[in-house]
């Protein structure tokens, strides 16, 4: 009797453990089922680099580039404006903080990663689009520009966080070593626990910029949502996920409409997907 | 030659700055919401519905519905995250499978959470035909919640010493008597802040909500789990992009109740990892 439930608690165990693998299957199946039927309408090719999107107009245009090139504007901002400061923040923290600041500058980086999208997106609409708009005289401050500078701050605690454990997993002896030779704090920091660390903080660049491709709410909230070929960065934009969120409440169900939004998602879901297993790869490496 | 000492100092300036910059708009942006959010609340507000087009009242409404979603995701998502974190730290051996299973949890944790909104519009409003409503909602936000709630109770579970289940074992318990009456109970403070800081993440995303429950404006109370419901953070998405002229007060008052109840949240999983920290025996 006690092996039998033994037996039966074991397989059910077994069958929650799998229930991660189950469901990241089961959101590609359902994607597919309902954004693959695009493509009776419009070839994957003209999907993808179509330079319209009129999802509504008589016959509807599904041209997603410019919401592919409207994310990977902003993503890319973010990425040059949170990379330097997110991996600069890490080392501060891992090598040069004494240990009383140590401890608060983690909280502060938590508290970061806490703040819900909406409220950053309600206080970036608030302070930063303004801003934006004086600084640079344009007749709006929802631009790419104000987007970036939002999702900077949205990947920082990704970034910080990961590249500081890839830091602190550096072996002990290698930094004696340099130290031992009479290189200065600086010297070491740069020339051997930065290379050491290199795989670790590459993954922790990687999982940012997901964080960045992925993020929807604040994004919609302050990049104008201007679903047109963006021309520069001071433009409003419109990225792939503000499209969803913005769009999916009008959308009929079974209408091609719907059909579009859903291969976005699957567009989506195949980036962060190859982001994820990529940067999982460079984690694993290291170890 | 440069002097290294000099190199040194500028070095470690710009990296000072670097902090400083991530750390000083954090600073900012909760005082600016303390700030003005503060003097809005009052009872009338987090007591009354929303009024006159949600330019007026409370968001009463929005709290019971938020809470409700939360509940609803941690009954589906602590069980089944509990229970995998277990197979992955009591059961399962180093093989394909257990990388496998770890590789799903990071790709399931690197969802876009719009991502999440589709999937939950395609299975539980469509396809289950759960409709628009808390049930739909709260499984799209346990699913959403799972990864976390797995990865620190995993943690949690591992960082109990293994002489424990030794002796455990060596006395003639079971596998599972071991786990049950030995490990979980040294686990629990490592699996309660994991679910808190689960609870946090699904009280403020918004994008998973937005087509699988959220109403525009429902000034009432959802009646049954096939309701639909407001909540906090559509509520203040919606009053600050989609209705024109809401008083400013009502805008940052919802942001401070959000901001509150999440950080809230977060204070109280820091405290219990903390207390756990200084009374481990180990």
């Amino acid at each position: 009797m006690r092996k039998f439930k033994e037996f039966i608690i074991e397989k059910l165990v077994l069958i929650c453990g799998l229930a991660s693998i189950f469901f990241v299957v089961l959101i590609f199946l359902f994607l597919l089922k309902e954004g693959l039927a695009v493509f009776k309408t419009v070839g994957p090719f003209k999907f993808l680099f179509g330079k319209s999107w009129y999802p509504i107009s008589e016959p509807a245009q599904l041209g997603i580039l410019p919401l592919i090139l409207g994310s990977l504007l902003v993503t890319v901002g973010a990425a040059i404006i949170s990379i330097p400061i997110g991996v600069g923040c890490a080392i501060y923290i891992a090598e040069i903080a004494p240990l009383k600041i140590k401890e608060t500058l983690k909280a502060g980086i938590e508290l970061l990663a806490a703040i819900p999208s909406v409220v950053l997106g309600f206080i970036g609409m608030i302070t930063l689009v303004p801003l934006v708009k004086t600084v640079f005289h344009l007749p709006t401050g929802l631009t790419a520009l104000s987007g970036s500078i939002m999702l900077a701050f949205m990947a920082m605690p990704t970034i910080v966080s990961i590249a500081e454990d890839a830091l602190y997993s550096v072996p002990k002896t290698y930094k004696e070593g340099a130290l031992a030779l009479g290189a200065t704090h600086w010297q070491t920091i740069w020339r051997v626990m930065l290379p050491a660390a290199s795989s670790g903080i590459l993954a922790a660049v990687m999982l940012g910029i997901g964080r960045v491709i992925g993020e929807t709410m604040a994004v919609m909230m302050i990049t104008g949502n201007a679903a047109v070929m963006p021309n520069s960065i001071l433009a409003p934009v419109r990225t792939l996920t503000a499209t969803i969120a913005a769009e999916m409440g009008e959308a009929v169900v079974g209408s091609e409409h719907y059909f579009a939004l859903f291969a976005i998602g699957i567009v989506l879901f195949v980036i962060s997907f190859a982001i994820n297993v990529t940067a999982d790869l460079f984690l694993h490496k290291r170890q | 030659m440069k002097n290294p000492y000099r190199t040194q100092k500028i070095a470690f300036f710009l990296l000072f700055l670097a902090t400083l910059l991530i750390v000083v708009p954090v600073g900012l942006i909760v005082v600016i919401i303390i700030q003005k959010g503060l003097p809005a609340i009052n009872w009338q507000f987090l007591s009354d519905i929303p009024r006159q087009g949600m330019r007026a009242g409370g968001i009463f409404p929005a709290i019971v519905g938020t809470i409700y979603l939360v509940i609803g995701a941690i009954i589906f998502a602590l069980p089944i995250g509990l229970l995998s974190a277990i197979y992955l730290s009591e059961y399962s051996k180093d093989n394909l499978l257990n990388r496998l299973i770890k590789l799903a949890i990071v790709n399931l944790a690197g969802v876009p959470s719009v991502v999440y909104g589709l999937f939950g519009l395609a299975l539980f409003v469509i396809f289950f035909k759960f409709g628009a409503s808390i049930l739909s909602g709260s499984l799209t936000l346990g699913i959403m919640i799972l990864p976390v709630i797995i990865t620190t109770s995993r943690e949690a579970l591992e960082s109990v010493p293994y002489s424990f289940r030794e002796v455990s074992l060596s006395l003639g318990a079971s596998k599972w008597q071991t786990i049950r009456h030995i490990v979980l109970p040294n686990a629990i403070p490592g699996i309660l802040t994991g679910t808190i800081l689960g609870l946090g993440r699904a009280a403020g995303e918004t994008a998973p909500i937005l087509f699988t429950v959220a109403a525009f404006y429902l000034p009432r109370l959802p009646n049954s789990i096939f309701d639909q419901a407001m909540a906090l953070p559509y509520h203040l998405y919606v009053i600050s992009t989609q209705v024109p002229n809401v008083d400013e007060k009502i805008r940052y008052g919802t942001a401070f109740v959000l901001l509150a109840l999440v950080l809230f949240m977060n204070l109280v999983a820091i405290i219990i990892r903390y207390k756990f920290r200084k009374k481990k025996k180990w």
